[in-house]
């Protein structure tokens, strides 16, 4: 009758099958890590054709490159993903070499915050040069 | 807990630095390298936001000696942790997992990352 006869341990099949323990993320955190990184391989690409094009040109060419939709996008995506890559990569390190319990935890949200506010100010930046402000 | 009297397994500093671990350990380093290095880059995007004068000014900085300093460890770690970031997606995939490919992987990550910041830095000069 009951579902968690046929499974060892008190785990039913409907949480064995989702994969997902009391942390309720699974492999999210690495699966996520590899997707963006994948994501980053052209977004970097375009990144250094993209400044070496304006290296030492001033103000004027940086804001007509990023000006260009595509460019504004591509920025927009190359900052997110690699804030999205850096806060995951960053609670690896801290995970692994920080001991103390509380210390580890509000590192971790720190550093999360950190990644997401840096990532919101890059974001802001490229709008404002892309809406003409 | 105490752990005076117990023996330990050998850590670190026993043993000799291999091009497996080195370039592991060189993976998490440049990883924090770079994240250091991606807020110079939203820096430089607030500069470019605020107008010609804070652009020059962040210009300038990153023009100087300790700015192209900056800049050239940064170019070394970008393309390190990219090419090192492939391999694991090659090993992630399954590939190229035998000791052999290993070493192999290793010494083409090291060349190649090599090459593309000699590369990026000669284009970079010349467009300069």
């Amino acid at each position: 009758m009951s579902s968690t006869t046929s499974t060892p341990g008190l785990r039913n099949q409907l949480g064995r099958v989702r994969g997902l323990g009391s942390a309720k993320a699974g492999s999210e955190h690495w699966w996520m890590s590899r997707v963006t990184s994948i994501a980053l391989i052209p977004l970097t690409l375009w990144f250094i054709f993209g400044v070496l094009a304006i290296i030492g040109d001033g103000h004027a060419a940086a804001l007509h490159w990023l000006r260009k939709p595509f460019s504004a996008i591509m920025m927009i995506l190359f900052v997110g993903a690699t804030f999205y890559h850096t806060a995951l990569g960053i609670q690896v390190v801290l995970e692994d070499y920080v001991h103390n319990e509380p210390v580890k935890l509000v590192s971790i949200v720190a550093a999360k915050f950190l990644c997401f506010a840096f990532a919101v100010a890059g974001i802001f930046a490229v709008l404002k040069i892309a809406f003409g402000g | 807990m105490s752990n005076g009297s117990r023996p330990l397994s050998p850590h670190l500093q026993i043993y000799r630095p291999q091009i497996t671990s080195v370039l592991s350990i060189s993976h998490r380093i440049t990883g924090l390298v770079l994240a250091v290095g991606s807020l110079v880059l939203v820096w430089w995007l607030l500069a470019a936001a605020s107008g010609p004068v804070g652009y020059d000014r962040a210009a300038g900085f990153l023009g100087s000696f300790f700015g192209l300093l900056i800049l050239f460890g940064w170019t070394y770690a970008l393309w390190f942790h990219f090419c090192a970031g492939i391999r694991h997606l090659v090993w992630d995939a399954g590939y190229a997992l035998e000791l052999s490919e290993v070493y192999l992987g290793g010494r083409i990550v090291i060349g190649a990352s090599v090459a593309l910041t000699i590369l990026t830095w000669i284009i970079a000069l010349i467009a300069w």
